[in-house]
């Protein structure tokens, strides 16, 4: 079975986490991602692979915790944890992930990120190289720890208002 | 006595999809036990290799941090609450400041 990740953004929103990452460079940003785990959304039996799909549809900026060392590490206390899930419970959505900056330094996860990730999270990463954005990828911890898998951003259009 | 643990969004899959379970313990230590007993794939993603909780794993009873406790050896009552928070961090690998 083989199994295709994939997180749906608005073009907004994909923009606004570059802009954060413009906006506190050359340290690193970070904000949670509010939105919908829309599970299986896909099973060809055909092909014997299924898809699994989440949309990120608020963001919740934060400040970059690590005060000691913002141009490369960034942290998100326990509180600023509740206080996203607070928001996103507000808005009928739950956190899904996060998303921070890799300043001038390339969108893939470190090992570090690795030692400190939650499994089921989805992981955003944006480039940000001398203050200009680059590449956003985004990634999920195997359940193993062993590494990432990524998962494909796909660029969701905002529907049509009734 | 009885304590409820909170089970955190990003480990409930391992959890049947649980976001609490109940568990006859003394301690901090003995509920979080129980916990990892019985949903074993839980555990790596709760404590290192050599068995400490991870440092980004945030454990409250009721409204208290257990670091600011007695760690995993804070005592429970009955009806007591156990959250699991998580914090949350990374960064390039690259180490410069």
């Amino acid at each position: 079975m083989s199994e295709e990740l994939e997180l749906w953004i608005t073009a907004e929103l994909a923009e606004k986490i570059r802009e954060h990452g413009v906006d506190t460079y050359p340290y690193e940003c970070c904000g949670a991602l509010l939105g919908t785990d829309l599970d299986i959304l896909a099973f060809d039996p055909n092909e014997n692979s299924r898809k699994i799909s989440r949309e990120v549809l608020s963001l919740f900026p934060l400040v970059n915790r690590r005060d000691d060392s913002p141009r490369n590490r960034f942290a998100v206390t326990a509180d600023d944890v509740r206080e996203a899930e607070k928001a996103a419970s507000a808005q009928g959505l739950e956190v899904i992930g996060w998303y921070h900056s890799h300043p001038d330094h390339p969108a893939r996860p470190s090992d570090f990120d690795r030692d400190h990730a939650w499994p089921w999270y989805s992981y955003i990463i944006v480039s940000v190289h001398t203050g200009v954005p680059q590449d956003m990828t985004s990634w999920r911890l195997k359940d193993d720890r062993s590494g990432y898998l990524e998962e494909k951003i796909l660029p969701m259009k905002v529907s049509a208002a009734n | 006595m009885s304590v409820k643990v909170m089970i955190p969004t990003p480990l409930r899959v391992y959890a049947g999809k649980r976001d609490s379970a109940n568990f006859t313990a003394a301690t901090v230590g003995e509920a979080l036990s129980g916990l990892t007993t019985q949903f074993a794939e839980l555990r790596r993603h709760l404590y290192t290799e050599d068995g400490k909780l991870r440092a980004f794993v945030n454990v409250y009873l009721n409204d208290e941090d257990i670091r600011y406790l007695r760690q995993e050896n804070t005592p429970t009552k009955d009806g007591d609450t156990i959250s699991i928070i998580p914090s949350i961090a990374g960064g390039s690998a690259e180490n410069r400041n």
